[in-house]
């Protein structure tokens, strides 16, 4: 148990975005919902989160329906970290990060272990240092650090990440990968890189314009087949005992399936 | 020049202390002769003081005229730096006034279909119309927003037309069918007047403001959650849709009785929040309280000097404050650029 996605199908502006896709992480678990741009791994995301609601299928949080949770409640088990979120205002990193606690505020504005878990969300991130810095101050990486621990401000048990590793340098890629993967929660993170997905994910989705097209361990999932068909690119793999790893060649997948 | 927890309640008190002394000042300026112990003597009979000994026309001046008055301006200048504030955070938007729903439009529509038809004698008075007007076009523009879609530059966009369609209807009663003299009244009106307030505005507006303030305190963190957008506020556990919809009712209805009391005051809704933020930063717990004391601050000086520099005559109070606010403005916009560096 914990946060599933059921058959879930969605259609936005008359486009079928989702035909049917099931999640069911297991607990504690590192998810990749993997698929080339538009194929609808953001919605999927929106979905988990509560941020729109399905037409069939329902998403559900411990065997109860997300739609008929109050929001709060739903907020104080799943974060969202969603790489577009912007703001013009000079906020400090440490205010940003005691966002994450506007779910667990009681009425009068106190919050018990509040400042605990904005500290541990600090540390966690490497971001004791930075956080009297402004947000407008910091560089991409930091800021996707900042939203990271927003997130785990909320004391999370499922985490869901939008790209979290989009525009980062390979040395901030890995430490932001890691993280999540350390951290003591069900993370259903979607990706644009193979190499990292394989990497560091337990479980892979992969997406093709809405339907699951596999669904399973890296090793089984990544094939060249599979990568042809869904992307439409050419790559060797090879698996060592680190598991799959991913080289991509020039030319169109055709000609590989021809020379071969 | 962020200020540090601890001294924020430090700051409020301070801010209190200058509003009173500001309005303590502000009364004793006026055209009519009367020394600072006559305006006192005045306002300690009416508050349970020994007989002042002042004339009734003294009494008048003091008690009818210059009290309510620089009372008033204090109430709305609070009232429309934190409408200003709300709809900045709500819309993310720093060009936000409280004028950008459509309100102060529908005023002066209402105000000048009430001068127009002149049913001020019986049924309608011209600030009565206004709060109509104003309602009414806050309506439509909430209908159209909706309509739309609802997001944050949807309500942006219907304000937008909403504003154009009742400056258009006021530009075409005011040309089809009044006499240049009531329109050149409204007109001034419209341009923000504190002239001839009483006692009964003072209070509607300070009881709406009160509670506006109370309730927007309520949602202070709330408000926070939208720092970063409607998806990270709904993330985050807030209802967007509906927290979105009773603010902005809210804030419509703060800024219809304001501006039907007194008539259509820019600037200080859309630049004193941004002074606020300067000095406690974007947290709506300490933005709030703050603004709040700034606008009153504020406004009870430009409207003494409105009042006062070209006595007896009087200049319009909107004029006022985008003269004296805008270089001050730009003094905070260029100090806060040099400590950037």
């Amino acid at each position: 148990m914990s946060l599933r996605a059921n058959d879930v199908r969605w259609t936005r502006s008359g486009r079928l975005v989702l035909a049917g896709v099931t999640v069911a992480p297991e607990p504690e678990s590192t998810v990749g919902i993997l698929g080339p741009n538009g194929s609808g791994k953001s919605s999927l995301l929106r979905l988990l989160a509560g941020l729109d609601r399905p037409e069939d299928g329902g998403v559900e949080l411990d065997g109860q329906s997300v739609a008929e949770m109050p929001r709060r409640a739903m907020a104080r088990r799943v974060a969202l970290v969603d790489q577009h979120a912007e703001t013009d205002l000079s906020i400090t990193v440490r205010d940003v990060v005691r966002l994450g606690r506007i779910p667990h505020a009681k009425m009068l504005g106190g919050d018990d272990g509040g400042g605990a878990a904005v500290a541990d969300a600090l540390a966690a991130t490497g971001l004791l240092e930075l956080q009297n810095r402004s947000w407008h101050t910091l560089s991409g990486g930091e800021r996707q650090r900042t939203r990271i621990a927003r997130a785990l401000a909320q004391e999370p048990t499922e985490l869901l990440l939008d790209e979290p590793t989009n525009h980062l340098d390979i040395a901030h890629q890995l430490e932001i990968m890691e993280l999540i993967r350390r951290l003591d929660v069900t993370a259903i993170v979607a990706l644009h890189d193979l190499n990292l997905a394989a990497m560091f994910c337990d479980h892979l989705i992969v997406l093709d314009a809405g339907e699951v097209v596999a669904s399973g361990d890296p090793a089984d999932v990544m094939t060249e087949e599979l990568i042809a068909d869904v992307y439409g690119v050419r790559c060797r793999i090879t698996t060592d005992s680190a598991g799959p790893y991913v080289r991509f060649q020039c030319g169109a997948p055709t000609a590989w399936a021809e020379s071969t | 020049m962020i200020v540090r927890a601890w001294s924020v309640a430090g700051l409020w008190a301070v801010g209190v202390a200058v509003f009173i002394v500001s309005s303590a000042l502000a009364v004793t300026f006026g055209p009519a002769a009367l020394s600072v112990g006559e305006v006192y003597r005045i306002i300690g009979e009416h508050v349970g003081g020994q007989f002042s000994g002042a004339t009734r026309l003294q009494d008048g001046i003091v008690w009818e005229l210059r009290l309510p008055r620089v009372l008033l301006a204090g109430t709305c200048g609070a009232g429309l730096a934190l409408c200003g504030a709300i709809l900045q955070s709500l819309l993310r938007n720093p060009l936000a006034d409280p004028f950008i729903l459509g309100v102060s439009s529908g005023a002066s529509t209402g105000a000048v279909v009430v001068a127009v038809l002149g049913m001020s004698a019986g049924t309608l008075t011209l600030s009565g119309g206004a709060f109509v007007g104003a309602v009414l076009s806050f309506l439509v523009v909430l209908v159209l927003a909706y309509a739309a879609g609802g997001g944050t530059d949807r309500i942006v966009l219907a304000g937008v037309a909403g504003t154009q369609l009742f400056s258009a209807l006021t530009s075409f009663i005011v040309l089809s069918s009044a006499d240049p003299e009531q329109t050149r009244g409204v007109l001034f009106w419209l341009l923000g007047s504190l002239t001839g307030v009483a006692w009964r505005d003072v209070i509607t507006c300070a009881a709406i403001v009160a509670g506006g303030l109370l309730t927007c305190l309520f949602y202070a963190r709330t408000l926070d959650a939208f720092a970063f957008g409607e998806d990270s506020a709904a993330s985050l556990g807030v209802s967007v849709f509906r927290v979105r919809l009773a603010l902005l009712v809210i804030t419509a209805l703060m800024t219809a009785v304001l501006v039907s009391a007194i008539g259509a005051i820019g600037f200080v809704g859309l630049v004193l929040p941004h002074a606020a933020r300067f000095v406690v930063g974007p947290g709506h717990g300490r933005l709030l309280p703050t603004v709040v004391i700034l606008g009153a601050v504020f406004m009870v000086w430009v409207d003494t000097l409105a009042r006062t520099v070209f006595a007896p005559r009087e200049l319009p109070t909107g004029v006022v404050t985008a003269l004296l606010g805008v270089p001050v403005f730009a003094v905070i916009l260029l100090r806060r650029r040099a400590g950037a560096r």
